[in-house]
């Protein structure tokens, strides 16, 4: 019994919270690093392209209330995805014409394309107040728990709750569905395959007939649907503030680098990495170890190896390691 | 600069010996930042004092007094002291009421406000190292230091049988100030604080300070931080896991907010807010009711005060001057004397002019302790079916 309320208690507190927030950075480091491979920058303004699309979310899904439709035990935002990811991608695709075209044919710097989405990252973040405000919005409806924590100890008769938010469930379920769209996306479709070629070697890829300009527009609308669905995951779970998804982006390029700048497969990986680390390193031991571990084996303490102040720290502590050992990240990235 | 200084002295002493003149108060508070809500009513409710005064024609021989604004923006130190800078040595304001939040006040008292010789009354600075700060006498504060508020949350604790907390504060100074003074009275009256632990503000992901409150464990969860920030997430966090159900919520957590975004939930949980109650805070009401807006908004009848203690500590000290009045104000806002209550600042002139004893009550029962920091009192509230419910006064 001791023994199922210790893994309850790690499940409940470490993997669920862990799972559903790595998923989120996981797709935030898809976007991140699409771009980055296909059209090598950093993309500084990821984290307001996710702000936009879920303000875009928001409105579609108030929009859906008033007219009553809804989608049922599920949050009507799911319903309300296309259309946001549509407006999204448009806005996107017009910051690129307007904007990144300009110096992609200058042939800038990577420094320069930097600075510039820098400029673009204001601009998203000010529209995004100026249309929706800065207060927090929660637009999460629909049922709120799979199992709550108190449903959970009366039918096991545990001391130990879990709790399984739907939000949780609903973006961990999403983010595998549109992972593996994407993998399968990028390995069997042509598209898929000219965007690979482009990525690994410009030059070849024109060379063979590729259209540099499609390619740049289906990576745009990949990657701003990406940043749409993350973002209406990550306000979905946990409420919408546009000064958080600013925030959003250093452990979304934690995860990125750490994973391997321009490989799929790492941002995947560091996004679960970066989510776990920060939970784990920081978890304070002491109720687990006290199911499992007899009285007089008790520590005094918490059992926390490091305060949950460091937390950010722990993921760069992570970034620094695997720059200094391995500069391409675990999967054999671009080095940075 | 000396002798702009002495030549600004002189002038000041001039006035101050002349009958009618304009005496001017500075209004330091963060008019932009995150207080900037707040601060409306704040600045309203000092200039309803300094009108008060002003329309009397009884301040020091029928002077008039006006009100000048300076913007704290209450983060950014800089800012706030060249802010006070330009009142005093520009504008020449014979004092100031300000700062709001305790950092800048703090860096305001020190780098401009002593080196001038400035009174500096605060409505709103509530960190209890301001209590121990060396203020040769001009700092005061209409708000009390947060070690009283520490005492009065032991006190509802203890009452409520509560004998284990957690603590989670927000990684701010009145984060910060507040959590030690909760875990300082409250272990001295014999309860168990099982962590202490900060939360940062403007994150969205709580799940890994949650998990080290949840382990640590405790009956109630103290939230010492902000309710449109990180005291919010770590509350949803809390009850989404399970790790906690009843929550205690001191002042920065009192929010009609905080019951929109959590809603039933919250129910049975408890807390404090700064607040009187009397005569004082009534006629307080009535008064910005008549200049049409809300009374009972956070730290308004606190500016009110300020402003008050600082012109009738000028008219018992003989002039306009932060001199004559840091001297005068201990002794008119407290006992023995006239009881003064908002509305009556004519009255009390003409009583200090008449040499009268005054007990300036206000709109806060002012009683200023220690170094000169409101005594303070709160009110207890509990949250039943969604809406704040006061229990007591203490």
């Amino acid at each position: 019994m001791d023994f199922a309320n210790a893994i309850v208690a790690l499940l409940n507190f470490v993997f669920v919270p862990a799972t559903a927030y790595g998923a989120q950075l996981a797709l935030g480091a898809l976007g991140v690093t699409l771009i980055y491979s296909i059209l090598r920058f950093s993309n500084f303004a990821h984290g307001d392209t996710m702000a936009f699309g879920t303000m875009v979310a928001i409105l579609f899904t108030w929009g859906f209330q008033s007219l009553g439709i809804s989608a049922g035990p599920l949050p009507t935002a799911l319903l309300a995805l296309p259309f946001a990811i549509a407006v999204t991608a448009g806005f996107v695709l017009g910051t690129d014409r307007v904007v990144y075209r300009f110096y992609r044919r200058q042939r800038a710097a990577p420094a320069i394309y930097i600075i510039v989405s820098l400029g673009v990252m204001f601009i998203m973040n000010g529209l995004v107040r100026l249309i929706i405000g800065v207060k927090d919005i929660d637009f999460a409806d629909g049922g709120r728990f799979l199992i709550s924590a108190g449903e959970f100890k009366e039918r096991t008769g545990l001391a130990e709750g879990l709790a399984i938010k739907s939000t949780a469930a609903v973006t961990v379920v999403c983010a595998f569905i549109v992972m593996a769209w994407l993998f399968w996306f990028l390995q069997n479709t042509r598209t898929g395959k000219s965007m690979r070629a482009f990525s690994d070697n410009e030059d070849l890829a024109l060379l063979s007939g590729i259209n540099p300009d499609r390619v740049v527009r289906v990576t745009w609308v990949i990657a701003a649907g990406l940043a749409t669905i993350a973002g209406v995951l990550y306000g979905l779970d946990k409420g919408f503030k546009p000064f958080v998804y600013f925030q959003l982006l250093l452990p979304i390029f934690a995860s990125a680098v750490v994973g391997g700048l321009g490989s799929p497969k790492g941002a995947v990986a560091g996004g679960f990495i970066i989510a776990y680390s920060e939970v784990l390193v920081t978890y304070a031991w002491k109720k687990v170890l006290g199911y499992l571990l007899p009285d007089s084996m008790m520590p005094d303490g918490l059992a926390q190896l490091l305060g949950t102040d460091y937390k950010f720290a722990v993921s760069f502590a992570i970034l620094i390691i695997v720059l200094l050992f391995r500069p391409t990240g675990l999967f054999k990235g671009k080095s940075v | 600069m000396k002798k702009l200084l002495l030549a600004t002295a002189s002038t000041a002493l001039f006035a101050g010996a002349a009958s009618a003149e304009e005496v001017k108060i500075g209004l330091l508070l963060g008019y932009t930042g995150p207080l900037e809500s707040t601060v409306v009513n704040m600045s309203k409710g000092a200039e309803l004092a300094i009108k008060e005064v002003s329309d009397s024609g009884k301040l020091l021989g029928g002077s008039t007094v006006t009100a000048v604004k300076g913007d704290t923006t209450c983060i950014d130190a800089t800012a706030a002291t060249a802010a006070a800078e330009r009142l005093i040595t520009a504008d020449k304001v014979a004092a100031i009421v300000g700062g709001d939040c305790s950092g800048v006040t703090t860096a305001v008292l020190q780098n401009v406000a002593k080196p001038n010789g400035i009174v500096m009354v605060s409505p709103s600075a509530t960190s209890p190292a301001l209590s121990t700060v060396e203020d040769d006498g001009l700092f005061f504060r209409t708000a009390p230091s947060d070690a009283r508020q520490g005492a009065v949350v032991a006190e509802v604790l203890k009452d409520k049988g509560v004998k284990s907390i957690a603590l989670s504060y927000s990684n701010s100074d009145y984060g910060k100030g507040l959590a030690e003074a909760i875990e300082k009275e409250f272990k001295a009256a014999g309860g168990e604080v099982t962590i202490s632990a900060p939360h940062d503000d403007g994150k969205a992901d709580y799940s890994a300070e949650v998990a080290s409150l949840a382990s640590a464990g405790g009956e109630v969860l103290v939230v010492a931080g902000y309710v449109d920030q990180g005291g919010k997430g770590i509350i949803q966090a809390s009850l989404d896991s399970g790790a906690f159900e009843v929550f205690y919520l001191p002042d920065g957590m009192y929010g009609e907010s905080l019951i929109e975004a959590i809603g039933p939930a919250l129910n049975g949980s408890y807390g404090d807010v700064p607040g009187v109650e009397g005569e004082g805070i009534e006629a307080f009401k009535k008064l910005a009711a008549a200049d049409g807006w809300e009374g009972t908004s956070a730290f308004a009848p606190e500016s009110y005060d300020a402003a008050a203690l600082i012109l009738l500590a000028m008219q018992a000290g003989g002039a306009a001057t932060s001199a004559a009045a840091k001297d005068k104000i201990m002794d008119l806002a407290n006992a023995p004397g006239e009881k003064i209550y908002p509305g009556e600042l004519a009255k009390a002139l003409e009583l200090v002019a008449a040499g009268t004893d005054i007990d300036y009550v206000g709109a806060t029962n002012v009683e200023l302790i220690g170094p000169g920091e409101s005594a303070g009192s709160y009110r207890e509230y509990t949250i039943t079916d969604g809406k704040f419910e006061t229990v007591k006064f203490r």
